[in-house]
């Protein structure tokens, strides 16, 4: 077994047993804070497979994460207020809440990533920030679901068998859909479909040369992504029972890129390691001084300039 | 019969007619060596070829098909392959990973989400049977920018395999190699031809002259003269163009 794979494993083992600690011992604190780096982990692992294994650096990934979010609240709204029942959307249920994240974001993928993939380096960048903030700017203008000042869940997803209202148990549902996140993830890049996506990031010509049509997988990578982002926001947003339009804020996908650089790109476990860093340190270090984000920043640069491959990069080991 | 046909061929870089009325046949089954100056245009032959530019004007079959305005990849699908004058490889991935995408490119789909590449032997044993014709065998899990430009040669003669193409455009194998690694190039190509087309351009001389099945000259974008090795060596217009300035 690589290094990488036992830091993995050792992160996963620790993710699992703390919480429930936390838990048990009335620390709601942390394991708040546990939840909401297992979501935003899952959002990062997402952004992993076309950021690290496509080399595709999409900055409009929190615009999923938001229309995920949304997918929950805006049907628990018309369930709770009235309106959209002939399209079967006035509901609190979570089976159909987070399909629709997931057909939504896959959707809204399909499109733009139909345009964006049509350009390359910084104009790919440009142009998924510029449907992202699109999408940001929808959110605000719609005066129904609030506007800019966000929209509360009344109604948390209801599950069979679960209650999302315990926290111990939305954490447990957010942790398996991680590891489950991480293990589709590797299952794809691991196979003929990522040896083309991981072949076009190093040389498109190459593998256009070899019969394959780099635009094609790169598009299906972008769609499937997009779909499991939307599926992370659908759990933020029960975890956070609260959606505005700040949640797929630029600087929103600036951190779930950061989050997957620090942890390590195209490694399994590097953006779960990225989201852990992430948030902790930012939660330490806010507690310090109210002028965190200046160190927080520093360190970050630090860590992406002088650990070759992020965080994982300290774990180089054999292959 | 020809497998491979241009008619009246153009590309012009600004002021540069890099491709100037080119008119060009290539029979099933030989080895046609493409010679000419440095700038002649022979690589915008080839990327015209293989599709990666488009010609200005005229028209290119391949097996009596006009694919003039067909894409790289559906190309190659059909049966052309390329290896690139500047070392084209996939730098990130092994030397085993490359070889074996080529392989699975060729093999059905690639819209396969499931089984690990790495883990299904057709596509690793033909990879390695490849590599092993190169010679490149024992390198198969390096990574492959760690491998010697020699190497990366080689690498790209195995990639051409993989495609099972019927047509093989090799654009300078032989550069930057030492007379050892030439010299290995010249048995693999020779143990290449008969088994498919092969359009060969070089500018090693002693290779070109002794591989080829046809010459064809090209100067300033168009073919002066075709025939075999021996009438090119007596023709007058191509010494005074070519091989002239080279004695
Ligand atoms: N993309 C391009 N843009 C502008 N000019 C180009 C381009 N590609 C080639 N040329 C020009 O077209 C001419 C032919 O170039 P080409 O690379 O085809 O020559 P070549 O015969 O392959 O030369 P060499 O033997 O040096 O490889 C040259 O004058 C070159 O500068
Ligand atoms: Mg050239």
């Amino acid at each position: 077994m690589s290094t990488r794979t036992i830091a993995t494993l050792v992160a996963m083992a620790l993710l699992a047993v703390l919480p429930p600690i936390f838990f048990y011992t009335g620390n709601a604190f942390w394991l708040d804070l546990a939840t909401r780096l297992t979501i935003l982990a899952i959002a990062a692992v997402s952004l992993n497979l076309i950021l690290g294994y496509g080399g595709l650096v999409s900055f409009g990934h929190a615009a999923y994460v938001g229309l995920g979010a949304y997918a929950v609240g805006i049907p628990a709204y018309h369930w709770l207020y009235g309106g959209l029942e002939s399209l079967g959307l006035a509901t609190t249920s979570g089976l159909v809440q987070i399909p629709l994240a997931m057909v939504v974001c896959a959707l809204f993928a399909l499109v733009t990533g139909a345009i964006c993939l049509r350009t390359k380096g910084v104009y790919f960048i440009m142009i998924t920030m510029a449907f992202a903030q699109m999408v940001y700017y929808a959110s605000v203008s719609i005066e129904e679901y609030g506007g800019d000042d966000g929209l509360v869940i009344d109604t948390r997803s209801e599950l069979p068998g679960l209650n999302l209202d315990n926290p111990i148990q939305l954490f447990g549902l957010a942790y398996l859909s991680l590891v489950v996140a991480m293990l589709i993830v590797r299952m794809i890049t691991r196979s003929r479909f990522g040896m083309v996506l991981r072949g076009a990031k190093g040389n498109a010509e190459r593998v256009q040369m070899m019969g394959l049509n780099p635009y094609a997988y790169r598009l299906t990578a972008y769609v499937i992504s997009g779909a499991m982002a939307g599926y992370a926001g659908a759990l933020l947003g029960n975890f956070t029972t609260f959606i505005s339009p700040e949640m797929m804020d630029w600087t929103r996908s600036g951190e779930l890129m950061f989050m997957v650089i620090l942890g390590g790109a195209s490694t399994t476990g590097g953006p779960v390691l990225g989201a852990a860093a992430f948030i902790i340190l930012e939660e330490v270090l806010s507690h310090f001084t109210i002028y965190w984000h200046l160190p927080f920043g520093l360190l970050l640069i630090a860590v992406v300039l002088f650990t070759r491959g992020g965080l994982m990069g300290f774990f180089r080991g054999r292959k | 019969m020809s497998i491979l046909e241009t008619k009246g061929l153009m590309k012009s870089f600004g002021g540069i007619r890099a491709t100037d009325d080119l008119t060009l046949s290539v029979e099933q089954g030989e080895l046609h060596a493409i010679i000419g100056p440095n700038g002649a245009g022979k690589t915008t032959l080839i990327t015209q070829l293989c599709g990666t530019q488009m010609p200005d004007a005229g028209t290119i079959h391949f097996k009596g098909r006009d694919i003039t305005a067909l894409a790289p990849d559906k190309r190659a699908r059909l049966g052309i392959t390329r290896s690139f004058q500047i070392t084209s490889l996939i730098p990130d991935m092994t030397v085993l990973e490359n070889i074996a995408l080529a392989v699975q490119a060729r093999e059905g789909s690639s819209y396969r989400f499931i089984r690990a590449a790495a883990g299904i032997p057709a596509i690793r044993d033909r990879a390695m049977a490849l590599l092993e014709r190169v010679g490149l065998a024992e390198k198969a899990e390096i990574e492959t920018r760690a491998l010697s430009h020699g190497e990366h040669r080689h690498m790209e003669i195995a990639i051409a395999l993989a495609s099972r193409a019927e047509l093989m455009l090799l654009d300078e194998p032989m550069a930057g190699l030492g007379p050892e690694e030439s010299a290995r190039m010249v048995d693999l190509l020779t143990e290449l031809k008969g088994q498919h087309t092969i359009v060969l351009i070089e500018h090693d001389m002693d290779a070109v002259f002794a591989l080829a099945d046809r010459i064809s000259v090209l100067v300033y974008g168009h073919i002066i003269a075709t025939g075999d090795p021996a009438s090119i060596r007596a023709n007058k217009e191509v010494e005074a163009a070519y091989l002239g300035e080279e004695a």
